[in-house]
């Protein structure tokens, strides 16, 4: 178990080591250590500080509807709306809601593809966060059979 | 030090695909081992890319990112020959950093 003061501690010196080796020039935040450890969808978001989604067409998440093999699910997740900040995956019933978090730049499409590991068969959420603070999703629903012999 | 990643760029109708393996156990925190004591998570939590020495992507990650990560973006523009470089950084401080030649 990590005491709150380990934490502070490890975050200053993380935050140290990146302004000293200068890679992260956008990096305002350390990792958010508290959004990936949240439980749920309302308490990942609000630990990001983002508002409650509102279910929106113009992102997209793309994944099986069965997945065989829950330790690696992939996923695609896009969106085509202008002045999006971050995109993130998550999936309702992990453990830790939060997978992934993408900070977005000018020069990078707002598409990207990666694996997941999901728990149990549940829904999945793509979320662009925009800079103005609005946040969109859509979801998908993904069940996962364990016996790997696709049901 | 870790494996390396393998990383594969190419350019395609006017941007960059940029597909990424990095080699990591991403242990969850979830499991037990056999004397039912919770196996510490370890897992990448910072991602890095950048295009000719400039960060395009940053990426948080948690543990529920399958092991040996996958992760493809696409950057606008680019042409043969540019430099590709992705870092990641674990929850343990253990860091790796790979470069590739767009194709």
């Amino acid at each position: 178990m990590q005491t709150r003061r380990e934490t502070l501690k490890r975050s200053a010196i993380v935050a140290g080591l990146l302004a000293t080796t200068g890679l992260f020039p956008q990096y305002a935040l350390a990792f958010n250590k508290a959004a990936f450890e949240a439980k749920s969808l309302a308490d990942a978001f609000k630990a990001l500080g983002v508002a409650a989604p509102v279910e929106s067409k113009d992102v997209t998440i793309v994944g099986p509807d069965i997945a065989e093999n829950g330790a690696v699910v992939p996923f695609t997740i896009s969106t085509t709306l202008a002045g999006v900040k971050q995109l993130l995956l998550l999936v309702e019933k992990n453990p830790s809601v939060l997978i992934a978090q993408f900070n977005m730049t000018d020069m990078v499409e707002a598409n990207f593809v990666t694996r997941s590991k999901m728990g149990q068969s549940s829904d999945v959420y793509a979320v662009a966060v925009m800079n103005d603070g609005r946040a969109m999703f859509s979801k998908k629903e993904v069940k996962v059979t364990l016996g790997g012999c696709g049901g | 030090m870790a494996d390396p990643m393998r990383i594969r760029a190419k350019v395609e109708g006017g941007k960059t695909t940029v597909r990424v393996l990095m080699s990591h156990e991403m242990e969850s925190g979830q499991r037990k081992d056999a004397a039912g004591k919770f196996i510490p998570a370890m897992h990448i939590s910072e991602v890095s890319a950048s295009h000719n020495g400039q960060v395009v992507l940053t990426a948080d990650w948690g543990s529920g990112v399958a092991k040996n990560p996958f992760l493809q973006f696409n950057v606008k523009g680019g042409k043969v020959g540019d430099k590709v470089s992705v870092t990641w950084k674990d929850n343990k401080g253990d860091t790796r950093t790979d470069e590739a030649v767009v194709a």
